[in-house]
């Protein structure tokens, strides 16, 4: 496969890929550079070259999983690239080649994928209070374990429709709009994106050694030393 | 002339938002975290200003954090926010207002997606159709909720019980304002003061009697980066650029932040919890944090509503500080009660950072 043919049929490399001038600026004012070992100008520069064998080492790479698409490139860019965009076209391919399995960064997809997806088809929302744990999230703070255990309450309290029928805070989604959900994802390639993250992660687990649940609860919580800067 | 030269520049960077008319669409975040802001923003709209917001009970999600956390292709985050566009169309309205920032960068860049390529546009058209048998029209206006609140900043202030000055000094109150980086860092022209002069927070500070601090890392990221927060064992990246911010601010010693994004006001708030407990250092004055409030909280304190009834006890950075400047007034053993005023116990306590 020529990766750079295939990166240009994003949309989003078709936005942020111009000609790069290597001026750095990028990196200069990125938040992911500044504790990764991060090179927002370098990552550009690599696919500029359109080496087919130096992008696919960068699809394998933990690289492209540094960037937290905050954007802030795209507006400093002094040929309106976007490297931001760029990084997510590359994570893109990377996933559905199955190359993210080959870094600790690129395996989170896995955990991502399962959580952010089963929130969105189940309650509507990318992120909702029923599936918010407080083991997962220590730094929610004493204040929101007392909000976790009490939610008719607190919500309710503060005039939301907690899992009732109706428009409002934190409603119950009709199933019909879920199914709505549902369908779209079947349609666009969401379903299968879901089953390919799942078949490539499963793989890998069995590689390593793990059960699905060991490898879900592992790409989440483990943090190998050497991605931040300065680290061994 | 150079007068005329910046007022010129300065013009650019305006928007001419619509008076009334609009689809409003909730945040994901917001409403788990700041769940009483949505209501207030909603209430001040219809109830005070006496605009026509609609909210179907249809509506999701625009999955732009799936999105931005790269765990969905780009053609279903867009067909999601086509089915939004399709349920505002059957209620009859033009405008779209969200409530979440990620969302206004989501809607904007699939708007200027489609605009430069319109084959896609198409088949995200007949994606909706074959799974919703829905068709949609394209919004005349997106804007983000505070927008609106910007707009409506001087009535707010007109009816102010409460101004951001200190009660005792009469000191214009020092406020951080945080912007969010999708209002205005993807598509400049899209917000109030576009990325360089961002005045949608600052206007409202100005209004309401505050005054706006300056300070070097002023436009850094907060430090979500969607998967270096969402996952545990990233959350390095996202404590770090959030120390950054304040490690930059401490010297110019706010009162209070105001945020736009609804992730900031967490990220601002719960880091400094958890930089307390690492390093022992706290950003107030009297082992208090900085209080850091949505831009609903603040204008629903400037305009006299009960700080619990906004949800104020919902933070982990108390907010009594702020409160006692301003001279709100407040019930401290009604701040965690629950519904019906039940008595739910109250939060456990953090180690260093001193809470109410």
């Amino acid at each position: 496969m020529n990766y750079f043919e295939e990166l240009s049929k994003d949309y989003r490399f078709k936005e942020g890929f111009h000609t790069c001038i290597n001026c750095g600026t990028c990196t200069a004012v990125c938040p992911a550079a500044e504790f990764y070992k991060y090179d927002p100008r370098k990552i550009v520069s690599i696919v500029q070259t359109k080496d087919n064998d130096a992008i696919e080492k960068l699809l394998k790479s933990e690289t492209i999983w540094y960037c937290g698409e905050c954007m802030s490139c795209v507006t400093r860019c002094p040929r309106k690239n976007g490297p931001g965009l760029v990084i997510m076209a590359l994570r893109d391919l990377s996933i559905r080649l199955g190359f993210f399995t080959e870094s600790e960064k690129g395996r989170q997809i896995y955990p991502l994928t399962k959580a952010l997806n089963g929130n969105v088809l189940g309650y509507g929302y990318c992120v909702h209070p029923a599936t918010f744990s407080y083991a997962d999230h220590p730094e929610s703070g004493p204040v929101f374990e007392w909000v976790l255990d009490h939610k008719e309450d607190v919500y309710g309290r503060l005039g939301a429709n907690y899992r009732g029928k109706g428009p409002g805070v934190l409603r119950k989604i009709p199933q019909e709009d879920l199914d709505e959900l549902k369908a779209i994802y079947d349609v666009t390639g969401g379903t299968d994106r879901l089953e390919l993250v799942e078949k490539y992660s499963r793989a890998k687990a069995e590689q390593m050694g793990m059960s699905i649940e060991e490898y879900t609860q592992y790409t989440f919580s483990h943090c190998s030393p050497g991605h931040f800067n300065g680290e061994e | 002339m150079i007068y005329q030269g910046k007022q010129k520049i300065w013009s650019e960077y305006q928007k001419e938002i619509p008076a009334d008319g609009w689809f409003y669409v909730r945040s994901c975040i917001r409403q788990s975290f700041f769940p009483a802001s949505e209501k207030y923003f909603l209430a001040v709209c219809r109830d005070l200003l006496g605009k026509d917001i609609y909210e179907s009970e249809h509506h999701t999600t625009c999955g732009g954090i799936a999105y931005h956390c790269d765990t969905i292709p780009q053609e279903t985050a867009m067909t999601i926010v086509a089915r939004q566009f399709a349920l505002m169309k059957e209620a009859g309205y033009k405008n779209l207002v969200t409530s979440c920032i990620t969302s206004f960068g989501n809607y904007t860049e699939i708007l200027e997606t489609w605009r430069e390529f319109p084959e896609l546009e198409a088949r995200i058209r007949e994606n909706l159709w074959k799974a919703t048998r829905r068709e949609f029209d394209k919004p005349e206006y997106v804007a983000h909720a505070s927008d609106l609140v910007y707009k409506f900043r001087g009535e707010i202030a007109e009816k102010a019980v409460n101004r951001l000055v200190d009660v005792e000094t009469g000191r214009p109150l020092r406020i951080v304002e945080h912007i969010g980086c999708h209002y205005s860092k993807m598509f400049p022209h899209k917000g109030i003061g576009g990325a360089e002069y961002p005045y949608v927070l600052s206007g409202m500070v100005e209004s309401w009697g505050g005054e706006v601090i300056d300070y070097p890392e002023r436009r850094h990221c907060c430090g979500f980066g969607f998967r270096q927060y969402l996952v545990k064992a990233n959350r390095g990246y996202s404590v770090s650029n959030t120390h950054k911010k304040f490690e930059s601010m401490e010297p110019y010693h706010p009162d209070a932040i105001i945020t736009n994004c609804p992730g900031c006001p967490y990220f601002l708030d719960r880091w400094q919890y958890v930089i307390s407990e690492q390093t022992g250092k706290t950003y107030g004055s009297g082992g208090y944090g900085i209080p850091v409030l949505t831009y609903e909280e603040l204008a629903g304190l400037v305009l006299g509503y009960d700080p619990w009834d906004l949800g104020l006890q919902m933070h982990q950075v108390a907010v009594e500080p702020l409160l006692d400047k301003m001279g709100v007034k407040y019930d401290p053993d009604a701040k965690y009660l629950g519904l019906n005023k039940k008595d739910i116990l109250k939060p456990g306590l953090p180690s260093v950072l001193k809470c109410c």
